[in-house]
C-alpha cells in the first residue's frame, strides 16, 4: 500500500487554476521524482501534502497519507503529523534556519515538541542526528549558529531537522538547487542513505532531470499544473514516449551549434594580441578582528591567478563556491582591485585606476550576473535599465538614438523593442535574463563576463539563453569569461576551461580535454560529482538489467 | 542599418489616470486639499476675529452662531483651528522639509562612502539626537529669541538625524544589490547610482517616514507653544489650543476635541496621500496594458 496517495488533486487560488487532476503516489522506501519548471505546481503540491497553502488556496481531490485523510485533517492533526511523519526540506539553507538559535536547539525542538522529551534527552537524540548527517561533536558543538556553517553544512543541519524523528515522509523541495556540485553530490547521497536506513519514503522535487534520474525510482512529470507522464525512472527517460518528457531531456542535454570555435590554448597567445591579460594576480581580505589591535591573518580568496583571454575566444571558469571565482570576476572588471598582480585589457592597466580613466575599458567590458530577479532595479523601466551602460560613450546619444539602440540590443536578443516601456517585473526569469544580456551588449563589447548566467533558469529557457550566447559569440566575436559551478554549460559554449580550486587555478585547457580526462583533485571531483542524464540513465538501466 | 520602431510612451495623461484610481490617493489628496484651503481661507476670512476677546461668550459649547463652540476667553474655535492651521501646518512641514532636506543627503552619503566618513556623520547624529528635541529648542530660542520661525528651526534639526538615519538603513539594504553591481560595471559613480537607483527605491520609506515626522511636528509645536517658546498669542496654534484646553477638559470638552480631530484629520490626509504616492510610484501597481 503507498505511504502518501494523491488522487485527482485540483488546486485554485483565487480565481487561478494551480493543479488540475494530480495523481501521484509514494511507498514506504521508494523516491518519487517530481520534476516541471518553474510555475508547474510542484511545490503547492508539497504544500498541499503539509498542508501549508496559502490562505486563498482551495483544495479538491483526495490526499491521504498513511490512512489519514489530509485534505480533512484539522490543523491540530496536521501539527502532529509536520516534523513528526512528514519532514521537509527547503531549498534555500540560507534563511531556513533561524539565526538567532543554536544548531542544537533547533533540531532538539521539534524533538521536545513531538515527544515531550525532556532538554536533555532531546539534546542527546538531536547530537545522534547531526552525527548522522555528517556534523560530528568535534567540529559541530550543539551551541554553534548557523552562521557560522557553510550552506552545505547549513542544509545538513535543516536534513537533522526534518529526519529527526525518523519520519515515514521526507519531502525535499530542490535540497541541493543552492549548492555547488560537489555538495550536491554529498547532500544526495545522504538523503539516499537516510532512505535505506529507515525505509522512508522520499518525494524528491527538482527542476533538474539528471538530479531526480539519478535518485529516483519513479518520476512524475508536471506542467502547467498537470502531470504530462508517470512511471519508472529509467523506462520514462530511455523511451521518452511523451512529447514534453523528450522536450525537457533534449534541453537538459542541448548544446548549442557552434560554427566556429576558437582553438588557441590558454597560455600560449598565438598570433594577435590577448585581449584580457590577467599576472599573478592575488586577493587578500582581512582577517576577523580578534580584539581591539590583532587581527587574524588575511584570507587569501585569489592567490597568484594569471591567465589571458583572446579576442572572440570562450572560456569558462569552473570551481566550487567559494573557490574565488567571484571575486576574480569582479577584479577582471575593476570593481574590486587586486592586492598585487596586474589585470590588462586590450593593453591598458586597469588596476588602481580612477573611473573616468576607466571609461574606455569599461566600454569593452560588460558583465552578465546569474540572479535575473536581482540585476534590475524595479524602479526603473527596461529603456533605462538596457541603456545603463551607454553612460560610458564619449558623446552621449540623444534620446531618439539612445531608444533606436535600446530598441535594436532588444531585438538581438530576442524582445520586442515595445517592451522597453516595461518594468523588470513584467518579465518572465529567461526574458530578464536576456534584458540582462541587452544590457551587457548594447556597447559592443569586445569582453563579457557572465557570472553563472544560466543557474538559475529552467532546462529549456537555459537551453535558449545558451544558444543565445554562442550566436552572440559567433555574429559579434564577443570573447566571453563563463564563472560556472556546472560543467555541462562549460561543456556547451566554451573552448577553453580553467579550474580554480581555494584561489588557485589547478588546471587549464581546452574545454573537452580536460573535462574528458581532469587531470587535478579539484577537476576529478567536479567532473565525478557533475549529474549528467545519459550517464544516470544508462546506470539505472544497468541496474535493472 | 538602421531599426525604426514605433514605440508607445506612458505619457503623462497615464499618470494622471493611475492617481485618481488609487482610492487613498484621491482621499489623501482630498483632505490635504481641504486643510490646505481652510488655511490660505483664514487669511481672508474668519467667522469671528481671533484676537478679540469677549469674556462674556466664554466656554460656550457649540451653537448654530458658533460651530465649534467658543474657548474659556470667548473666542471662536473655528476661527482658531482655520488660523491656527496656517502655523501648526507650516511649522510641521517646514520642519520634516529640512529634516528631509538634510539628513537624507547626509544619509545616503554615508551609505554610498561606508568606513570612516560613515562612521562620522552617524555619530554626529547621534549627538544632535542625544539632546531631546525640547532641549535643543531651549537652546535654540534662548540664543536666537521665541516665535514660530526659531521653533521650526528647532524641530527641524531634531528631525535631521531620524531620516539620516532612515536614508542610510534603506540605502545600506540597496547597496549590496546586483543592480547596483551592474551600474557600477556601467562606469557610474557612487553620486549618479545614489540618485538614479539607491533614492528610487527608498522613497517609500522615506515617506511613511515623513509622515510620522510630520504628525510629531505638529505634536512638538504645540509642546514648544506650551512653554511659551512656540507660536507667540494671541496668534493661536493647535497644540496651543490642546495644551489650553487640558484643564478643562470635563467643563468644556469642545475645547479639546476639535483642535484634535484637526490635527488627527490631517496627519490622517497625509498618511494616506503618502500611502498613495507610494503605490503610484511603485512600478508594481502599473495598470495592465
Amino acid at each position: 500500500m503507498s505511504l502518501l496517495e494523491i488522487e485527482k488533486l485540483s488546486l485554485s487560488i483565487g480565481d487561478t487554476p494551480i493543479l488540475r487532476d494530480v495523481e501521484l503516489s509514494v511507498a514506504p522506501g521508494e523516491v518519487m521524482g517530481l520534476v516541471g519548471e518553474s510555475g508547474s505546481g510542484k511545490s503547492i503540491t508539497a504544500l498541499t501534502v503539509m498542508q501549508l497553502l496559502p490562505w486563498a488556496a482551495r483544495a479538491t481531490g483526495r490526499v491521504t497519507f498513511d490512512g489519514i485523510d489530509i485534505l480533512a485533517a484539522s490543523e491540530d492533526q496536521m501539527c502532529a503529523l509536520r516534523g513528526d511523519d512528514i519532514g521537509m526540506v527547503f531549498q534555500e539553507p540560507m534563511t531556513a534556519l533561524n539565526p538567532v538559535k543554536t544548531i542544537g536547539e533547533q533540531v532538539a525542538e521539534g524533538i521536545r515538541w513531538h515527544t515531550r522529551a525532556s532538554r536533555a534527552d532531546a539534546e542527546d537524540r538531536a547530537r545522534k542526528m547531526l552525527d548522522r548527517v555528517g556534523l560530528p561533536a568535534a567540529q559541530f558543538p550543539l551551541s554553534r549558529y548557523p552562521h557560522e556553517l557553510s550552506g552545505g553544512q547549513r542544509q545538513r543541519v535543516v536534513i537533522a531537522i526534518a529526519c529527526a524523528l525518523k519520519p515515514k515522509l521526507l519531502i525535499a523541495d530542490e535540497p541541493t538547487t543552492a549548492l555547488d556540485v560537489v555538495l550536491q553530490a554529498q547532500i544526495l547521497d545522504l538523503l539516499r542513505d537516510l532512505v535505506a536506513e529507515n525505509r522512508m519514503g522520499l518525494l524528491l522535487i527538482s527542476h533538474d532531470l539528471a538530479v531526480v534520474t539519478e535518485m529516483a525510482d519513479r518520476i512524475t512529470i508536471v506542467r502547467h499544473g498537470e502531470v504530462m507522464e508517470t512511471g519508472d525512472t529509467a523506462r520514462t527517460l530511455s523511451e521518452q514516449l511523451h512529447p514534453y518528457t523528450r522536450q525537457l531531456a533534449q534541453a537538459s542535454m542541448h548544446v548549442p551549434a557552434r560554427a566556429r570555435t576558437h582553438e588557441v590554448g590558454l597560455d600560449n597567445p598565438l598570433g594577435a594580441k590577448p585581449l584580457l591579460q590577467v599576472d599573478s594576480v592575488t586577493r587578500d581580505y582581512p582577517g576577523r578582528r580578534k580584539s581591539l589591535l590583532k587581527r587574524a591573518a588575511p584570507i587569501r580568496a585569489v592567490d597568484d591567478v594569471s591567465f589571458s583571454i583572446d579576442p572572440g575566444q570562450s572560456v569558462a571558469l569552473v570551481g566550487r563556491s567559494g573557490c574565488g571565482k567571484s571575486t576574480l570576476a569582479r577584479m577582471v572588471l575593476a570593481l574590486d582591485g587586486p592586492t598585487s598582480g596586474t589585470i590588462r585589457f586590450r593593453g591598458q592597466d586597469i588596476v588602481g585606476k580612477s573611473e573616468a580613466e576607466l571609461k574606455p575599458a569599461r566600454r569593452d567590458m560588460q558583465v552578465v550576473f546569474q540572479d535575473p530577479y536581482g540585476s534590475f532595479d524595479p524602479r526603473q523601466k527596461v529603456e533605462k535599465l538596457v541603456a545603463e551602460p551607454l553612460h560610458v560613450l564619449e558623446k552621449k546619444p540623444t534620446n531618439g538614438e539612445r531608444r533606436e539602440m535600446v530598441a535594436k540590443a532588444l531585438h538581438e536578443v530576442g524582445l520586442s523593442p515595445r517592451d522597453m516601456d516595461k518594468y523588470p517585473h513584467e518579465f518572465s526569469g529567461g526574458q530578464r535574463q536576456r534584458l540582462s544580456i541587452a544590457r551587457a551588449i548594447i556597447t559592443r563589447p569586445k569582453l563579457v563576463v557572465a557570472d553563472e548566467p544560466v543557474s538559475a533558469l529552467d532546462v529549456s529557457i537555459r537551453a535558449q539563453v545558451l544558444d543565445l550566447f554562442a550566436e552572440l559569440n559567433q555574429k559579434l566575436g564577443i570573447a566571453y569569461l563563463f564563472i560556472t559551478h556546472d560543467l555541462t554549460v562549460a561543456r556547451a559554449i566554451t573552448d577553453a576551461v580553467m579550474v580554480m580550486h581555494d584561489g588557485k587555478i589547478v588546471e587549464r585547457g581546452k574545454t573537452s580535454e580536460v573535462l574528458d580526462h581532469p587531470q587535478s583533485e579539484a577537476a576529478k571531483a567536479l567532473v565525478a560529482a557533475a549529474p549528467d542524464l545519459h550517464r544516470a540513465i544508462a546506470r539505472r538501466l544497468q541496474e535493472q538489467g | 542599418m538602421t531599426l525604426r520602431f514605433d514605440i508607445p510612451r506612458e505619457n503623462f495623461a497615464d499618470i494622471l489616470v493611475k492617481a485618481f484610481t488609487n482610492r487613498s490617493f484621491l482621499a489623501g489628496f482630498v483632505i490635504t486639499v481641504l486643510v490646505a484651503a481652510v488655511a490660505i481661507v483664514s487669511f481672508f476670512w474668519t467667522p469671528f476675529d481671533v484676537t478679540r476677546l469677549i469674556i462674556a461668550d466664554k466656554t460656550q459649547a457649540p451653537s448654530p452662531a458658533h460651530w465649534f463652540g467658543t474657548d474659556h476667553f470667548g473666542r471662536d474655535i473655528l476661527s482658531m483651528i482655520m488660523v491656527g492651521a496656517r502655523n501648526s501646518i507650516a511649522v510641521a512641514l517646514v520642519a520634516v522639509g529640512i529634516g528631509m532636506g538634510i539628513g537624507v543627503p547626509l544619509g545616503a552619503f554615508a551609505a554610498a562612502r561606508g568606513g570612516i566618513v560613515d562612521e562620522a556623520v552617524m555619530r554626529l547624529n547621534d549627538l544632535v539626537f542625544a539632546f531631546p528635541a525640547l532641549l535643543s529648542a531651549i537652546m535654540i530660542t534662548a540664543i536666537f529669541g521665541p516665535g514660530a520661525l526659531n521653533a521650526i528651526i528647532a524641530i527641524g534639526i531634531f528631525n535631521i538625524p531620524v531620516f539620516a538615519r532612515v536614508a542610510r538603513a534603506g540605502a545600506l539594504a540597496i547597496w549590496p544589490r546586483e543592480f547596483i553591481l551592474a551600474a557600477r560595471a556601467a562606469g557610474k559613480g557612487r553620486t549618479l547610482i545614489t540618485l538614479e537607483h539607491v533614492l528610487p527605491n527608498i522613497v517609500t520609506l522615506l515617506l511613511v517616514q515623513g509622515t510620522i515626522q510630520f504628525a510629531l511636528g505638529i505634536l512638538a509645536e504645540a509642546g514648544l507653544s506650551y512653554v511659551g517658546l512656540g507660536t507667540q498669542p494671541p496668534m493661536p496654534s493647535w497644540g496651543r489650543m490642546l495644551f489650553d484646553a487640558q484643564t478643562r477638559m470635563v467643563a468644556a470638552p469642545w475645547m479639546a476635541i476639535f483642535p484634535g480631530m484637526a490635527i488627527v484629520v490631517t496627519v490622517l490626509g497625509l498618511n494616506l496621500l503618502g500611502d498613495g504616492i507610494a503605490d503610484i510610484l511603485d512600478p508594481k501597481s502599473r495598470r495592465q496594458r
